[in-house]
């Protein structure tokens, strides 16, 4: 038996699922439509071509009157449904018709946004939805003048090109700081704004509209900042609402759009929606793509076929303005688990980014040039995994072509102006003229002489790649500086590798990584110790015989094999017991000098090795513990006498050192780590050219970094202020520890701090608040293991075989 | 010929090294990963470093002083550096370790 479906709508959603249901099921059903508007089915997308003239309306009807005739489709233009009973399965229109139905669809769309401000109902304010804005504008058009377009999406820029074809003078108001905020990233959009600014529209970013002044008709716009400025005509187009009244008013559970499950149906089994009045899976929708899916599945499920079920996937947005291209897809948000890869060109306009996650694209920006949008779509929505063709990925689907993929084709191809270092905004010729002109060979020189990968890194590979194809066979881009001779992997590498491949030993890891040698040498052993106590500090045994000689024995030796010793005076604070005691071992192991050192303590220099754990022994009776001077590892903490003495001092500097430094004693570090506290700008604890230095303020603790004061003299940087003692130690902490974990042996914290970037390290430090916290727990874990006194250590025993000739022979006989 | 014993190869720590005195000279007695032993001046023919205190790596070891590495199998200078420091004989006879005295051992310094 046929059926009666009634249909409220007339837009696209409803005219593709008749499309659908004719084809699945003809004769299935007695079609009734209600439209508000006075037309048959059109593309509304066209709508923008119509409005700048390059289509008419006839151009972009769908449907036609003899469409309708066919299939036997009762068409009402211009009669709104008014209520629907569900009780009787009846619905009544404006015009007073009343229609029964088997089915209903409720297909209203949605209405545009008229922010409530006052003047919004002067005649001349227009929205951007159907044919009658359309006419309106073009209207307003012909007597030309200035035209305003509040909103700077998708559907504003297309009014405003549109108006600016027909010879007005547009401007954009848009709340936000860049244009089309929702679908791209900030420097596309700033691309976009120029180029909109390049055809002569004005575009205000930032721009709050107060009002819109006019009497009887529009004049004006004004701003919240006061500007004025002239108008004969307003198109709103700062967003859509679905319509749902009609549906609300009929007892139907409504959200933001009509509740629907995923065969479309409401919470009335007679009543179906679709399009940009439903709402699915919690998600309402406003392109075209979901809007056609959501029509296919309501025909099925008409059909009698009930197994397709909506299922949400991105859209790609694209912008309908002639000369203007632009693709945006999914989810281009930062975030520390994923990385991007952006290619710029500035001549051609160009800005090309791609978002990856796990080896997958998640996110596609594209300006200028996008004809490989669909391709990135594909790999997105199949989820490929990319890393095999990451390094030409960015180029397109062209340069993927046959294997083996040759990236070099693909970077030589390039154009000198192509930006290849975003950080330092360093293009492709920069880089070759220079390596031409200064005959350099190396990365490392690349980089000190032109910055480019010089500061996230991200372009190393490029950057390489390019040093490739200038110097040919003279660069091997696999030249990483090795740590050694006994290896040809680089720090960075061997790092990498201990973690992922759970190397805990360092005979692991030589064989693991295919060391050249038996057993290392002096250069690789401390550093592969170092990365070992950091990475597994409760399971790697510390081998003390891969450390320098200070390491081992807790002093410092000296040119005549003397060694020196150093106690910790917390924060350079000490009293009278300690200093007593400390002129008591003096005295009894004759040590020929005491010097007060430039970390705020005292070095007792000239000790003979075989007196190290009598004078340890001593000076732990006293409460001493070893002040680790000699280590890859927390030296001191400077401190000024702060708030509690000083008539300048803003916080209890000597109380935050003493604390900081009771934290964190003992932690191994890649290079000797030496902090300070300063309790007021005035700095007198030095703080501004220490690896970590602390300035005390009214408001806070002004956390600073990366200084240097040995070979290189740098002054620090700020990484950011902090309110309290606690976040200051906390930032302090999770600093060492980022630091612990990426530095390279030897490698101070001012150089690791340039090689990954300033703004990387404040980024996971002070931004990002979990990492930051995740850094805390982990170097607080590892201090368990770390914070052992190696004097007392010693003072019971251990390693004793260090401080005692295995054996004296020859003494009392004669000589032959 | 005067052999001395002077220890056990266990009181050398593996990629260690044990300090011997004599009036003499100060010897350094080196045990390898492989467990060879070797006997050497204490003292670099660089700075005079205490060689004894330095990093053992293969049959090398590298001055705590200035980082000039040193053949223990015949005493030259690795590398770009030049110099010398005398080896002396040692035994290990089921690892009993013994040297040889000689002269310059028995005699101090001035």
């Amino acid at each position: 038996m046929i059926q009666k479906l009634v249909i409220i709508g007339n837009g696209m959603a409803p005219g593709r699922m008749l499309e659908h249901l004719f084809e699945q099921a003809p004769g299935a059903y007695d079609v009734t439509i209600f439209n508000a508007e006075p037309r048959v089915n059109y593309d509304r997308i066209m709508l923008s071509p119509v409005l700048s003239g390059e289509k008419t309306y006839e151009d972009i009807i769908i449907h036609g009157d003899a469409w309708y005739e066919a299939h036997g489709v009762t068409l009402y233009r211009g009669d709104r449904i008014v209520e629907i009973d569900r009780a009787k399965r009846t619905v009544t229109s404006q015009k007073g018709v009343v229609a029964d139905y088997d089915r209903l669809i409720i297909a209203t769309g949605s209405n545009p946004f008229i922010i409530p401000v006052p003047g919004k109902d002067l005649k001349g304010v227009v929205a951007y939805r159907d044919l009658d804005d359309v006419d309106a504008m073009l209207a307003a058009a012909k007597a030309g003048g200035d035209a305003i377009v509040i909103g700077g999406g998708l559907l504003g820029l297309e009014a405003a090109a549109g108006l600016k074809a027909r010879g007005m003078n547009v401007t954009v108001l848009h709340v936000m700081p860049s244009l089309m905020e929702r679908q791209l990233d900030p420097a596309a959009g700033y691309l976009l704004q120029k180029a909109l600014e390049d055809r002569g529209i004005n575009v205000l970013c930032k721009a709050n509209t107060k009002a819109i002044l006019g009497d009887g008709k529009v004049e004006a716009v004004e701003l919240e900042d006061g500007r004025i400025i002239p108008a004969s005509i307003v198109v709103m187009a700062v967003g859509i609402r679905p319509n749902v009244q009609l549906a609300k008013d009929a007892g139907l559970a409504v959200n933001r759009g009509i509740v629907v499950d995923d065969g479309m149906m409401t919470s009335d089994g007679h009543i179906m929606a679709l399009g940009e009045c439903a709402e699915v899976g919690g998600q309402v929708y406003g392109l075209v793509a979901p809007l056609y899916e959501m029509a296919r599945i309501a025909a099925s499920h008409l059909a009698g076929d009930k197994t397709p079920a909506f299922v949400h996937s991105d859209t790609p947005t694209k912008l309908k303005v002639t000369g203007i291209d632009l693709y945006s897809l999914g989810d281009f948000a930062e975030g520390p688990d994923r990385e991007e890869i952006v290619l710029r060109d500035a001549t051609a306009g160009i800005y090309k980014r791609l978002v990856i996650k796990e080896n997958r694209i998640i996110g596609t920006v594209l300006y200028g040039e996008t004809a490989d949008g669909a391709w990135f779509n594909d790999l997105k929505k199949k989820q490929t995994d990319i890393s095999e063709m990451r390094d030409t990925l960015i180029f397109g689907q062209a340069y993927q072509g046959g294997s083996p993929l040759d990236p070099m084709a693909a970077v030589a191809a390039l154009p000198d102006d192509a930006e290849i270092c975003g950080c330092n905004g360093v293009c492709k010729g920069k880089i070759t003229s220079t390596i031409t002109a200064k005959g350099l060979t190396g990365l490392d020189e690349v980089r000190a002489h032109t910055k480019a990968s010089a500061s996230c890194g991200s372009c190393t590979g490029l950057v390489e790649q390019l040093m490739t194809v200038t110097l040919g066979d003279k660069y091997n881009p696999a030249a990483v500086t090795p740590m050694c001779t006994c290896t040809e992997l680089g720090h960075d590498d061997v790092r990498r590798l201990i973690k992922a491949k759970g190397l805990k030993t360092i005979p692991a890891v030589m064989q693991e990584l295919e060391w050249k040698t038996s057993c290392g040498c002096a250069k690789c052993r401390p550093a592969l110790n170092y990365y070992l106590v950091c990475d597994w500090p409760d399971e790697y045994a510390d081998d003390y015989q891969s450390r320098f000689i200070n390491e081992r024995v807790h002093a410092n030796i000296q040119k005549d094999g003397t060694y020196s010793v150093v106690p910790r005076m917390w924060g350079g604070v000490t009293n009278a017991k300690e200093l007593r005691a400390i002129a008591d071992v003096v005295d009894k192991f004759q040590i020929p000098m005491v010097k007060v050192t430039g970390g705020q303590r005292i070095d007792l220099l000239g000790i003979e090795k075989e007196d190290l754990p009598a004078v340890w022994a001593d000076l732990g009776q006293a409460g001493f513990i070893s002040g680790q001077a000699y280590a890859k590892g927390l030296r001191t903490v400077k401190t000024c006498v702060g708030s509690d003495w000083c008539r300048f001092g803003t916080q209890d500097s000597t109380g935050l050192g003493i604390r900081i430094e009771k934290f964190m004693w003992g932690s191994w570090t890649p290079a000797k780590l030496k902090l300070a506290v300063s309790g007021c700008p005035r700095n007198c604890a030095e703080a501004t050219c220490k690896d970590i230095g602390v300035i005390c303020v009214d408001s806070g603790f002004e956390i600073h970094f990366a200084g240097a004061a040995g070979l290189d003299i740098k002054g620090t940087d700020v990484l950011g202020l902090v309110k309290t003692e606690d976040e200051a130690l906390e930032v302090i902490v999770a600093l060492t520890q980022m630091y612990r974990e990426q530095g390279r042996y030897l490698e101070r914290i001012y150089k690791w701090a340039k090689r990954v970037g300033h703004d990387e390290v404040r980024a996971q430090i002070l931004h990002d608040t979990e990492r930051r916290k995740a850094y805390y727990d982990r170097f607080v874990f590892s201090q368990q293991f770390a914070q052992v006194d190696p004097w007392s250590e010693r003072v019971s025993g251990k390693d004793k075989h260090e401080f005692k000739p295995m054996a004296s022979v020859g003494y009392g006989e004669a000589a032959e | 010929m005067n052999w001395k014993t002077i220890g056990h190869i266990d009181d050398i720590p593996l990629r260690g090294a044990r300090c011997i005195k004599t009036p003499g000279m100060n010897i350094a007695v080196f045990r390898t990963s492989e467990n060879e032993v070797f006997a050497i001046e204490n003292r670099c023919p660089h700075k005079a470093g205490p060689l004894s205190e330095g990093i053992v790596h293969g049959k090398s070891v590298t001055c705590p002083l200035h980082n000039w590495v040193i053949s223990l199998e015949n005493g030259m200078a690795q590398g770009a550096d030049e110099g010398e420091v005398r080896t002396l004989e040692i035994r290990n006879e089921d690892g009993l370790l013994s040297i040889l005295l000689d002269q310059p051992m028995m005699v101090a310094a001035e």
